[in-house]
């Protein structure tokens, strides 16, 4: 993946820069000593690494303007860092970069049960927030699977989703306002505790401009009251593509489950080796959730498993007790990390209409042999987010190469198909030069138009989102 | 003009000398703007219905009423409610979709599902320049690249026409109910809204006015009835049912503000949060602005007309209205200018000057000749 040079010119200030940060924020908030930076060098996609120019850990909003006002005045780019968990590179450094953490930034400022609002500081976790209401049975709804360690600035910028956006939406639907510092440190509060905009929705745009807009630093979010229970049911079937079709026959009748999760045969048989879930042997796997009291998890159970039964499952495993439903997600919550057991993996993120499901299996299957490296299929069916895990040994040349060249294909068909690149990722680097698969050029010259709106400079998280071809111009004319 | 294709509207917007004023149905519109008329009826028709992916592409003109009966006929419906302002406007026409997305028109289930923005997935438009651009698509997940549906949605034609949508749709549910309760006063009401949208049973709708408090559950029969009968037994005692149709009537009354049909003063809609509503009302009380308001989103939505005879002129009203919503924050936009009241009177809420200077730099950018419904947003 390749980034742009670094500037001279701003390798060269370092130390005047440095000082001029100094002079603002308090000492141990400015790290700028080479082997402190180093942790700072990549996030969750760490097959790309780089060590920025300074780290800055400001603890207030007027910490953070001030720091981007320095940044701002000698022109040097600033990528902001929530816990640096970004699975596509949102984080990565530049060695001529000022990397903005919001690690110290994890403070609830205000809960509103009446009002179903919490507001907080932006580097606190996801996980937090919904600590900090849970007392009083209240949660924060999008729940990536990072959600210990993602923080709530990373999850505004990449707009965050989950397991569960299928009935309670992703990020986007779940924030209500922001307090944002400019490139040039000027202060805005963009909505708030009341419902949508009153002119242009900004805020709608802010979440998921991956960091290139502003620094939020507070934010505003909806917080709901839990529901009374939650019980899974655990389908298999002797082919994705009736799996496929039973998750569209759940949603065209009319439940709502919170969660739809898929897994193929191969995810099947490593996560279920891993975690001794007993999962049935079998080419799909469905995990279905639904809400409610005891009465109406038993009604809408009722409705999918008549729905199930028509697809002639080859298992069908109700969760009668807590022990049982803990068992059904074991599997699916340890896909991750059992894949990752038995080979590197590269994960991926588009999303598919649902209708394309099994064409888009199919193709996938025919493409691992093609490039010679397995493929699992572990996501959520219910809104076509694919999740596919490319296996690849990182310690053999040329692997690595081969699966981002795989990877970068399977993109490709998810858009064929009437989908997307990524549907909760982000694009950062790892899916920056697909874009122009996704987007005609004046498609990506409106979106470039709304970065020179906040950022005229290109001083935000410059090198991701576009193709570097494509922000080239604009990245050189700010140097 | 009225262009039947994408290339003919770019044709138009890039040879325009003057301002456009841009309508589908026209249902909605200022009808005191200038410039010529751009209809986008033409872009007509619904290009893609996938019922099992709850996904539907519309081009902008298709009538509302042809997208809901497609939509009907699969059991499914737009959730967010869009709102009928044919009711308090008095228009004639009919909405279509494009207007609802370039307005984000969305009713009372915006408390629970959320706003028509939210369940736009995908916008293609011409900007001000004639160029035709597209973001978002059809699927309902998807960060790639900057969100400018959202920017779209509630643009009012200001940085582009809309040619097309893709929405995320949704099953109609098994059955509705209505717990009711009538000689509330406001703040009773407030009281008995906010405890249901605090239980969890999942209430999608919450409003009061005229003494009446309303409280909407939906969903599969059997749970229905036991969150029914589980809030009338706590938050909502005292409260009584109605069922099915009665309880739709309830809720399309609140919807298109039907209260306030045939009336004459300034029409506001107001957004705070549901605690500030009150206060709000009380407000323009002390400031002997006579009113009524309806009660929606559990009392933040706020629909507030200025009475036609009001002692308070309608201008000196709006500044009241708008000093009290800035005290709490949240907005208030002018849907209906009352009769006499000056034009100086904006109809969307001043903004913050840095957030306004990024609104106007964006219409700029969008519309560099600044011939797209020109001063209707600022």
């Amino acid at each position: 993946m390749e980034m742009p040079e670094p500037s001279p010119r701003v390798l060269d200030q370092k130390t005047a820069l440095v000082a001029a940060l100094q002079a603002v924020l308090p000492a141990e908030s400015v790290i700028a000593d080479e082997s402190e930076t180093r942790a700072y060098e990549c996030d969750a996609l760490t097959a790309y690494k780089c060590p920025p120019l300074v780290v800055v850990l400001p603890a207030s909003t007027q910490e953070v303007a001030a720091a981007l006002k320095v940044c701002h005045r000698m022109g040097v780019p600033v990528v902001p860092r929530g816990s640096g968990t970004s699975l596509a590179g949102g984080a990565l450094p530049t060695a001529d970069c000022v990397i903005l953490g919001t690690a110290r930034l994890n403070n609830v400022l205000e809960t509103d049960y009446d009002n179903r609002v919490i507001r907080v500081q932006s580097g606190r976790t996801n996980l937090s927030v919904t600590g900090a209401v849970e007392e009083e049975d209240f949660f924060y709804a999008p729940d990536p699977s990072s959600q210990l360690a993602c923080a709530i600035a990373g999850n505004i910028a990449m707009n965050s989703g989950g397991a569960h956006c299928l009935k309670y939406g992703v990020t986007t639907n779940n924030l209500l306002g922001v307090r944002m510092v400019t490139i040039e440190g000027e202060v805005l509060d963009i909505g708030g505790a009341h419902l949508d905009a009153g002119g242009l929705d900004l805020l709608g745009l802010i979440c998921g401009s991956e960091g290139q807009l502003g620094v939020v630093t507070e934010a505003t979010l909806r917080i709901l009251r839990k529901p009374e229970g939650a019980r899974p049911v655990l389908m298999g079937f002797d082919s994705s593509e009736v799996a496929g079709a039973c998750v569209s026959d759940i949603i065209k009748a009319g439940v709502l489950p919170v969660a739809i999760e898929f897994m193929d045969s191969l995810c099947i048989r490593v996560t279920d080796q891993f975690s001794g879930a007993g999962y049935p042997d079998c080419e799909a796997l469905l995990i279905v959730e639904v809400e409610g009291s005891d009465i109406e998890i038993e009604e809408q159970l009722a409705l999918i498993l008549d729905i199930a039964r028509k697809h002639n499952p080859v298992e069908l495993r109700e969760a009668k007790t807590g022990d049982e439903a803990a068992r059904i997600w074991l599997g699916r919550k340890s896909a991750f990390g059992a894949m990752g057991r038995i080979n590197d993996y590269m994960c991926l993120d588009g999303t598919i209409p649902v209708s394309e499901l099994p064409r888009v299996l199919r193709r996938i299957g025919e493409m691992s042999q093609e490039f010679g490296l397995e493929v699992g299929n572990v996501f959520h069916a219910g809104d076509g987010n694919m999740h596919p895990l490319i296996l690849f040994d990182a310690n053999k040349p040329g692997d690595l190469e081969t699966c981002e060249a795989f990877g970068a294909e399977i993109l490709k068909l998810c858009v064929e198909v009437g989908g997307c690149l990524t549907g909760e990722h982000g694009v950062g680097i790892e899916k920056r030069d697909l874009m122009t698969y996704q987007y005609a050029p004046a498609d990506l010259e409106a979106q470039m138009a709304v970065k020179d709106v906040f950022d005229p400079g290109w001083l935000l998280n410059p090198a991701k989102v576009f193709p570097l071809q494509t922000s080239q111009t604009r990245r050189l004319a700010a140097q | 003009m009225r262009p039947e294709t994408e290339a003919e509207l770019a044709d138009i917007i890039l040879n325009a000398d003057d301002p456009l004023r841009i309508h589908g149905g026209g249902t909605r519109s200022d009808q005191t703007m200038t410039g010529t008329a751009l209809d986008t009826r033409a872009l007509s028709g619904i290009t893609l219905y996938e019922p099992g992916a709850l996904t539907l592409v519309a081009k902008a003109g298709t009538p509302l009423t042809e997208i809901n009966a497609t939509l009907a006929e699969q059991g499914q419906r737009l959730a967010f409610e869009p709102m009928d302002h044919r009711v308090v406007l008095g228009t004639q026409g009919e909405p279509t979709i494009g207007g609802v997305a370039a307005a984000n028109v969305s009713g009372p289930r915006r408390i629970q599902v959320g706003a028509c923005r939210d369940f736009m997935i995908g916008v293609q438009y011409v900007d001000g320049s004639g160029q035709l651009v597209k973001n978002g698509g059809r699927v309902m997940k998807n960060v790639t690249g900057y969100d400018l549906v959202k920017l779209m949605a509630g643009s009012w034609g200001t940085l582009g026409v809309m040619t097309e949508v893709s929405m995320k749709v949704l099953a109609i549910p098994q059955a509705e109910a209505t717990l009711v309760r009538h000689g509330h006063t406001p703040q009773d009401a407030v009281q008995s809204m906010t405890a249901a949208l605090g239980s969890p049973y999942d209430v999608s709708g919450a409003a009061h006015f005229n003494g009446r408090t309303q409280i909407r559950i939906e969903g599969l029969a059997g749970s229905v009835e036991y969150r029914a009968g589980q809030l009338q037994a706590s938050e909502l005692a005292g409260f009584e049912r109605v069922d099915g149709e009665v309880s739709a009537m309830l809720w399309t009354e609140v919807r298109d503000v039907t209260p306030f049909a045939q009336t004459t003063g300034a029409l506001w809609r107001v957004s705070v949060k549901p605690s500030d509503g009150v206060g709000i009302t009380a407000a323009l009380q002390r400031a002997e602005v006579a009113h009524d308001v309806i009660y929606d989103w559990g009392g933040g939505l706020l629909w507030v007309l200025v009475h036609a005879k009001s002692e308070v002129r309608s201008d000196g009203a709006a500044q009241v209205l708008r000093n009290a919503v800035n005290a709490v924050g949240g907005h208030a936009t002018l849907v209906r200018r009352g009769t006499g009241m000056s034009q100086d009177v904006p109809v969307f809420h001043p903004e913050a000057p840095g957030v306004a200077a990024l609104g106007t730099a964006l219409r700029a950018r969008h519309d560099p000749r600044g011939i797209l419904n020109p001063g209707l947003m600022g």
